[in-house]
């Protein structure tokens, strides 16, 4: 399958934990995923791998003491999502304030 | 300076890891995350980004540079090129000259021949000449010569299909037209014929759309005793100029006091200074990272961020979806 898949051999200990295959990702998904997945309570374990430079593989591993670890994945995706759309909103309300504070300034700077 | 990287004489420090990361919560977030705009220019801004993961801030940097597309030339056709650079280092010339083409108005193009949504046809045909009118002891090659040199301003742009209802020459042509292409003498002469194509800086870095996209930590620097008299002005000429100021003291001696550590290079000098190393303590904010992003003209940088963040949600949004399909 394209996108996702799960290493073979996973499948006897339990859903988890599991180990995931991203193709076409690296380390800009990896290491921001891993980063939010890690945080999660239930989480016990959370790595990630880029096995060989030559192949674009990203290998993230997830171990938990609950839920599946297909769901956690779910869940870190879906935050990094929330994340990515609070980012959006507070750069374009910086910019605007920007654009306010130094239009101020050269109408001062002007009278 | 809680939060903070120490950097001490011989190793650097923080009292927090990874380990006590609160869990992450989008409520909590919300209150500790920061932007702040410093510097903003059509090519170059600056900008604070406050209480997040350097993971995260990482990301933002790494799609920046090869994930972000834009437009570049990708096929030269050579008809003729009789000057002294080789076809295949001219065609790589070409290919690394920054186009103003808007690739969010361009699709990515398919295996097939190339059409109007996805593809810019440019000509550059040019032919160097004696000058007539030179006097005849000149030694200097732009008097003796007609178009020796070839830039980027040379470059025409042939509009495919209806192209040119939608956009002018201006829009799409070299964001500089004083990038030397070539050097010709009497009787050279070059005619190609070039296609842009959108790409992404992890194919080739001459599609990346910053000329660099970096973060620093917030240096932070404090005085734990008073610095008076001459070692004040020693510990000045230990950091950048702006850092550390010098003011008259309430016993009428100069006194140093931190002006403005932002701009410190961090570069720990005052440590060679053993009367001056224990007056100081220096160190980094973990999650402050001061983003500088430098565009190279196709799209303002403002714009490169935001698409950069929006990069990072599609690969979410994408991930997210074939998961659903795998469970269904």
């Amino acid at each position: 399958m394209e996108g996702i898949a799960e290493l073979a051999g996973d499948e006897n200990s339990g859903d988890r934990s599991r180990t995931f295959i991203f193709n076409d990702e690296g380390h800009t998904l990896g290491n921001a995923l891993r980063s939010i997945i890690i945080s999660y309570p239930d989480v016990t374990f959370c790595g990630y791998t880029v096995p060989h430079p030559a192949e674009i593989k990203m290998h993230l591993r997830i171990q938990t003491n609950g839920p599946r670890a297909v769901d956690v994945l779910q869940r870190g995706l879906s935050d990094l999502h929330k994340l990515c759309e609070f980012t959006q909103q507070l750069f374009k309300a910086a910019m605007s304030e920007y654009k306010t504070r130094t239009q101020l300034e050269s109408v001062q700077l002007n009278s | 300076m809680d939060n903070s990287y120490i950097m001490r004489e011989d190793n650097i420090s923080s009292e927090m890891f990874l380990g006590d990361l609160k869990p992450w919560n989008l409520q909590e977030l919300k209150k500790t995350m920061k932007i702040f705009v410093v510097n903003y220019n059509e090519t170059e801004m600056e900008f604070d980004l406050v209480g997040v993961h350097p993971a995260i801030a990482n990301a933002f940097r790494r799609i920046l540079l090869s994930e972000v597309p834009t437009m570049a030339i990708e096929k030269v056709m050579i008809y003729n090129n009789t000057s002294l650079i080789q076809d295949e280092i001219l065609a790589h010339r070409l290919g690394l000259i920054p186009l103003k083409a808007d690739p969010r108005r361009f699709d990515f193009k398919s295996e097939d021949e190339g059409t109007e949504r996805d593809t810019l046809e440019f000509e550059l045909k040019i032919k160097c000449t004696k000058n007539t009118n030179a006097k005849p002891d000149s030694t200097n090659p732009d008097e003796l010569y007609v178009n020796n040199n070839v830039y980027s301003k040379h470059i025409k742009w042939l509009p495919m299909g209806r192209q040119s209802n939608r956009m002018k020459e201006a829009d799409v042509g070299p964001v500089l037209d004083d990038i030397l292409i070539a050097k010709l003498r009497p009787g050279h002469e070059i005619d190609v014929k070039m296609l842009a194509v959108k790409g992404i800086g992890q194919d080739h870095a001459k599609f990346s759309p910053v000329a660099t996209a970096t973060y620093r930590l917030l240096p932070q620097i404090e005085l734990v005793t008073d610095v008076e008299g001459e070692q004040a002005v020693r510990l000045q000429s230990c950091f950048s100029p702006g850092v550390i100021g010098i003011k008259e003291g309430s016993n009428g001696k100069k006194k140093a006091y931190v002006e403005n550590a932002r701009y410190d290079s961090c570069s720990r000098n005052v440590l060679r200074h053993n009367d001056l190393k224990d007056a100081v303590r220096m160190g980094r904010k973990r999650d402050h990272f001061i983003f500088t992003i430098e565009s190279t003209g196709a799209l303002t940088p403002d714009n490169l961020f935001l698409g950069s963040v929006d990069v990072l949600m599609k690969k979410c949004k994408d991930l997210l979806d074939k998961l659903n399909r795998l469970e269904s």
